[in-house]
């Protein structure tokens, strides 16, 4: 085990500070960031199903949107926008109940997933030995515990599942990953010279990972957040669709599963398993864009010239 | 390296102890009681009988004795392959049960996770590269990625199985041929393989081919690309270098993303109904089988712990500070 550092030229000693893709401060970042297609598309996607996901449920009629209001199976029309089911339900209705779900399920999980991620992955990153091992033998086991076994035992002690709880116990097991990717550029990033010069100043852990390695990083944190956010709302499709999704009320994924349970796809009723897969779709699709166009605004190497 | 390796093994060998651990105790905590509906699907009327069979099940199961002997007992059937009897195919042994199936669930992941890692990485590092090309891979990209597993999946049996009728839409193979070694069968099951395939297989290479041009920029910005191109070095040198070190995390992406490829297998096996360990898992949930859903567990569990041992061999090569004592790579 030999512990020569990685042969580097004298000439590299980089200036120390780093090329962090902070925000200029004032008018500049606005200047880009109303001129980015990608970050303006992405971001009026997401806020147009967030405020359908919002309002829409206010405007209708009745508040439940799982009720037998109309015909049954038939195709959309101008009183029912999205169809009926093969029960007569209001497509439309259950796709906006469905969005405020899928909203709540994606913010839940994902914060709570982006806060392990990070606590796990800068310590074991950057500390190493027996920290990082420990830290490792955590991620592995929630790794290896697929979210639906957790789900389970929520629902053995709880016989009411709900959107919340269910975003929360994503966010508890689905950091793994995120950390492993934050460990590994951590890992890389400590060998780098401004870091070896912070800690030669005598800097503490912290400082130095607050002020030195997740500057260097934030874009990559910033896609990591987003795709955990996404993440979280296909995760809890998923679960939906088989089955373990929330008791009361309807998600994007429950309306899937019931599109599936009840031949929808045999019976050629598009109308009732698309607009959920496109809605989650849209949603997740639309955040990873604007995610990009935030990393141009804030990366000025990325702009287009 | 003996000593990386050492270490690696036995943060599995915790990880696997403290899996099983968890895997015996969720069925456990699950709701329902197995044995009453195993008695009341018998439909015997007189009491008697009824309770001399719970009798019989109660003590075939072992739910009579304390927990820390059926825990005991858990490990001594697991150690010997004994995954205990089926209640919802009863009395076919679980192991034979999973054995039958994972042929399809590992036939449907292994090919479309590795051909869309090697396909996605391509594409990504090609769209990092060229501007035209990205402004269609981005989109795409985020596109497929963003898709739900089933949704992809329900989408392609619609287009290509229902409306075009190319594919067809349910089933590992037709109920009609006998499985076997034979050429008609080996034909029909690829026939029923491609579209379970094809699903999992896009939508994970929108995520790669994202993750890799997303690296490789990130990647020339980094100072030894500023420092190299200030020397006047080549640009694709440069990119070279990049892409070196942009593989590394997507090395370690592949052995992350396994547990959401096997949800997304699990539920793309649901839309075809195709008959591997996903819709065992959705059977063993509906019918509230402790021993399957457990056996199907560990199967996973197993599989991940092994996928990343494979990964932490590929990484030791294509990492050298893991082999300069640096302690780097996944665990």
């Amino acid at each position: 085990m030999s512990t020569l550092p990685d042969p580097v030229p004298e000439t590299a000693a980089a200036p120390a500070a780093p090329s962090a893709p902070a925000a200029k401060p004032g008018g500049e970042w606005l200047h880009y960031a109303v001129r980015n297609p990608k970050l303006i598309i992405g971001a009026t996607v997401v806020v147009i199903l967030l405020a359908v996901g919002l309002l829409g449920p206010l405007l209708l009629d009745n508040g439940n949107p799982n009720e037998y209001v109309g015909p049954q199976a038939s195709a959309p029309d101008g009183t029912y926008w999205m169809g009926t089911t093969t029960f007569g339900q209001d497509v439309y209705a259950q796709f906006v109940h469905g969005l405020r779900a899928t909203f709540l399920v994606g913010v839940v999980g994902g914060a709570i997933a982006a806060v392990i991620a990070m606590v796990v992955g800068f310590l074991a990153g950057y500390r190493g030995g027996i920290v990082d091992e420990i830290l490792n033998m955590l991620t592995n086991i929630v790794l290896v515990l697929p979210a639906l076994a957790v789900l389970l035992i929520i629902n053995a002690y709880m016989g009411v599942r709900s959107v919340a709880v269910q975003g929360l116990f994503i966010g508890l097991t689905s950091w793994p990953w995120a950390a492993r990717a934050i460990r590994a550029q951590t890992f890389s990033l400590r060998t780098r010279e401004f870091v070896d010069l912070a800690r030669l100043s005598g800097s503490g852990t912290w400082r130095i990972v607050f002020r030195e390695i997740a500057p260097n990083m934030s874009s990559y944190l910033f896609m990591m957040f987003i795709l955990l956010f996404g993440g979280s709302i296909l995760i809890a499709s998923s679960l939906d669709f088989i089955g373990l999704g929330p008791t009361e009320g309807v998600s994007l994924g429950l309306m899937l599963q019931s599109a599936q349970q009840w031949s929808a796809l045999q019976l050629g009723m598009w109308w009732w398993f698309i607009p959920p897969g496109a809605g989650i779709t849209a949603i997740v699709g639309a955040l990873y864009v604007a995610n990009v166009g935030l990393d141009e605004v804030f990366n000025p190497k990325l702009r287009e010239s | 390296m003996r000593r990386y390796f050492a270490r690696k093994l036995l943060v599995y060998a915790l990880t696997f102890v403290a899996a099983v651990t968890v895997n015996w105790m969720i069925p456990r905590f699950m709701p329902g009681d197995p044995v009453a509906a195993m008695v009341a699907r018998a439909r015997v009327s007189q009491p008697e009988a009824a309770e001399a069979m719970r009798a019989y099940y109660n003590n075939l199961f072992g739910f009579d004795e304390p927990l820390w002997q059926q825990y005991l007992h858990f490990w001594g059937a697991l150690l010997q392959g004994d995954f205990g009897i089926s209640i919802w195919v009863f009395p076919t042994p679980v192991g034979d049960v999973l054995l039958d199936a994972l042929p399809y669930t590992l036939g449907l992941m292994i090919p479309s996770v590795l051909l869309s890692w090697f396909v996605g990485n391509w594409i990504g590092a090609l769209s990092a590269r060229r501007k035209v090309l990205d402004n269609t891979v981005l989109p795409v990209g985020y596109l497929l990625t963003a898709m739900p597993y089933m949704w992809i999946a329900v989408i392609l049996a619609w287009a290509l199985g229902a409306h075009a009728g190319w594919f067809p839409i349910s089933g590992g193979y037709s109920l009609d041929i006998t499985p076997g070694w034979s050429t008609d069968f080996a034909l029909d099951a690829l026939h029923h393989w491609v579209l379970p395939f094809l699903s999992l297989f896009l939508v994970a290479l929108g995520g790669w081919a994202i993750g890799m041009r997303n690296m490789i920029i990130y990647e020339l910005e980094s100072d030894y690309s500023s420092y190299l191109s200030a020397l006047g070095a080549p640009q694709r040198l440069i990119r070279r270098y990049a892409f070196r070190n942009a593989v590394l995390p997507q090395v370690t992406g592949l052995a992350l993303q396994l547990g959401v490829l096997v949800a997304g297998a699990l539920v793309t096996e649901i839309v075809f109904a195709y008959p591997g360990l996903g819709s065992l898992i959705l059977a063993s949930i509906q019918n509230q089988d402790f021993f399957l859903l457990q056996g199907a567990f560990l199967f996973i569990v197993i599989g991940v712990l092994i996928a990343n041992f494979l990964i932490d061999i590929v990484y030791v090569v294509v990492d050298p500070r893991t082999r300069t004592g640096m302690a780097g790579g996944t665990s």
